[in-house]
């Protein structure tokens, strides 16, 4: 099995990247990890308490996964890049994702300073993941900037509400050479298989598992769900028709003798 | 254009008759509504939506853990000094009170963080009584200054400033507002506050606009519930709530839902507030605004704290003391009111956790 999602020069075997927010207590997040085998996980770095080892998020997410600090918090592009350094240098690697919020109602990212901050974060040495509204432009110079992967929302943060945005989604998918990652959105094990036939790279998901009533085992269903759906896409799905194909053929009597 | 308006456009609305016609199926469809107008909001706070609360709460439940998770964050206040030239008549520090007045000096300030920070607390809220000559500005960023290296995120909950005031406590390293209303009637609103600059209602009401204006990151505001009819006020809370969330999207917007505690000066509440009518309140704020933070404090008692966690709170203080000096320096003070849930920080996680949430002492980091 050579199907390996690459991604900041690595090759992961898992394409379900994990959130830790959200979860009902600290202990349930490295099981829901493990049991969803992922190999990147995502933790806003406003709550990473490292004074204390009982309160530290990191301290929960098993050594041998990549740690993806996000910015959460941030409303400007500078913001972002002070909060990625300052992840950095408290030891969590050069990856960030990049979230630049200045809209709380909706939690919807700004492209625009997300842009800025992917092009001054990738300069200054980092793996960048920029999350973003799925629009081709943006898309463009994020991955133009040196993004890793590009994180369009399936549906706005916690909303569960599946794959909203798939025609946009598609076209990226189309369109940016890099990795494109559904990130948000996505509440339902169908709706990271439906993301992962389109031939999107990797889904993340954080509040699905997280508010469930057995994360855990919510976790292992959308492993398996990613995996299916990959699966599905590299056998190459048949089209999709609006009508029915007759096995009778109407005009069959042309062809008759 | 400031809430002001928005409040004058409703001040003169016969609310009594307004709920008096808020009928069965209106608030069944409000049950099923995924966005709710201010005339939905208002019927939940309505006699009649007092027969719903259970299927409100399931609802309210099912909206805040989708928004916020099962996650609640824990903080504490600090009162820096209790000098005040108000004369608001429920409060335990109105000027004409006889109580020992003290500021804490810096070095106090420094012995408080270190004992509060032992507690496990991240998330300071700072107090001062109204007084720019004893608390000034210059004062307040001085123990910001201190208090910085203890603490990730800081609130104030001081006297109201102006815009460029909030800018210079950003720059010390302040990071969120909280200013009360107390009372949006504004007829009460002059009865209570009978002497100082308190008195200026429209300065007041401004003043978490002008917060957000600023650029703090969190701006928390509310109504002194008891002051006046619970359900007016509550509704006026979530409106101005809705005025900042919507023209300060970059803003995070909460509120509190305090009850009138007794405090030295024996004030008797206008309005009693039921613990019914409380949780009535936080359900109709949750339904109307899905992502606004509610705060709730050790004014209330244990087992109701408790039960509010999974209706829609996402901010608890804990091991509170509202004594100047409270935590080390004086802990047999006089406080600004009663707290009536004293346990410690460490027993509020354990409730937390028993309710399966999980309590976060970090949710910022000055950056």
């Amino acid at each position: 099995m050579t199907d390996k999602l690459e991604l900041g020069g690595e090759k992961l075997a898992s394409r379900l990247l994990m959130g830790t927010g959200k979860f009902p207590s600290k202990e349930i997040i490295p099981q829901a990890i493990k049991a969803a085998d992922s190999q990147v996980v995502t933790m806003a770095l406003r709550r990473v308490d490292f004074d204390s080892p009982a309160e530290n998020v990191i301290n929960y997410i098993p050594e041998e996964v990549i740690l993806l600090p996000n910015t959460s918090g941030a409303r400007t592009a500078e913001e972002a890049v002070r909060i990625a350094k300052l992840a950095r240098a408290a030891g969590c690697g050069d990856w960030v994702k990049i979230e630049v919020i200045s809209d709380h109602k909706y939690l919807l990212p700004d492209n625009q300073e997300t842009i800025r901050a992917t092009e001054i974060l990738v300069e200054e040495g980092f793996v960048v993941l920029p999350y973003m509204s799925p629009d081709l432009m943006a898309a463009k110079k994020m991955a133009a900037a040196g993004a890793a992967a590009v994180m369009p929302l399936g549906a706005p943060i916690g909303t569960n509400k599946g794959l909203r945005t798939q025609d946009l989604v598609e076209i990226l998918v189309e369109e940016i050479e890099v990795p494109i990652i559904v990130d948000a959105g996505i509440g339902k094990p169908s709706h990271a298989a439906q993301a992962m036939e389109l031939g999107v790279e990797a889904v993340l998901v954080n509040t699905a598992i997280a508010t469930a009533d057995d994360p855990v085992r919510m976790a292992k269903a959308f492993a398996q769900a990613v995996e299916a759906g990959r699966e599905a896409y590299l056998a190459g799905a048949g089209p999709v028709r609006d009508y029915a194909e007759a096995s009778s053929p109407l005009t069959g009597f042309l062809e008759e003798g | 254009m400031s809430f002001y308006d928005r409040y004058q456009d409703f001040k003169d609305l016969d609310f009594k008759q307004f709920m008096a016609g808020v009928g069965e199926q209106q608030l069944e469809e409000i049950l099923f509504k995924q966005s709710l107008d201010w005339q939905d909001f208002l019927a939940l706070l309505s006699p009649q939506a007092g027969s719903y609360l259970e299927p409100l709460a399931q609802r309210a439940r099912e909206v805040s853990i989708r928004n916020f998770g099962r996650v609640i964050l824990l903080y504490t206040p600090l009162y820096l000094a209790n000098y005040c030239v108000n004369q608001c008549l429920y409060c335990g520090f109105k000027a004409s009170n006889e109580l020992p007045r003290h500021r804490l000096s810096l070095a106090e300030v420094e012995t408080e963080a270190q004992k509060i920070a032992e507690m496990g607390i991240k998330h300071l809220l700072i107090l001062t009584g109204e007084s720019r000559q004893d608390s000034s500005l210059e004062y307040i960023s001085s123990c910001v200054e201190i208090l910085k290296e203890y603490f990730p995120a800081l609130a104030v909950e001081i006297y109201p400033n102006s815009v460029s005031e909030y800018r210079s406590l950003i720059e010390a390293g302040v990071d969120a507002l909280t200013i009360y209303q107390e009372v949006y009637d504004r007829q009460v609103y002059e009865q209570v506050h009978v002497q100082g600059p308190k008195q200026n209602y429209r300065y007041r009401l401004d003043a978490p606009e002008r917060g957000c204006q600023a650029g703090m990151r969190s701006v928390n505001i509310g109504s002194l519930l008891g002051l006046a009819d619970w359900r007016s006020e509550a509704f006026f809370t979530g409106l101005h709530a809705q005025y900042l969330q919507n023209k300060y999207p970059e803003t995070e917007i909460s509120v509190s839902v305090p009850r009138l505690q007794s405090a030295l000066g024996g004030f008797a509440p206008n309005s009693v507030v039921e613990d019914r009518h409380l949780v009535q309140i936080i359900l109709a704020l949750r339904l109307f605004l899905p992502r606004l933070g509610i705060t709730l404090s050790t004014r209330e008692a244990p087992e109701l704290r408790e039960n509010l966690i999974s209706l829609g709170i996402t901010k608890m203080s804990a091991e509170s003391s509202t004594v100047v000096g409270g935590y080390a320096v004086n802990q047999q003070g006089i406080g600004q009111f009663d707290t009536t849930d004293q346990r410690s920080v460490e027993q509020i996680k354990e409730l937390i956790r028993g309710q399966g949430y999980q309590p976060i002492s970090k949710n910022w980091q000055r950056i």
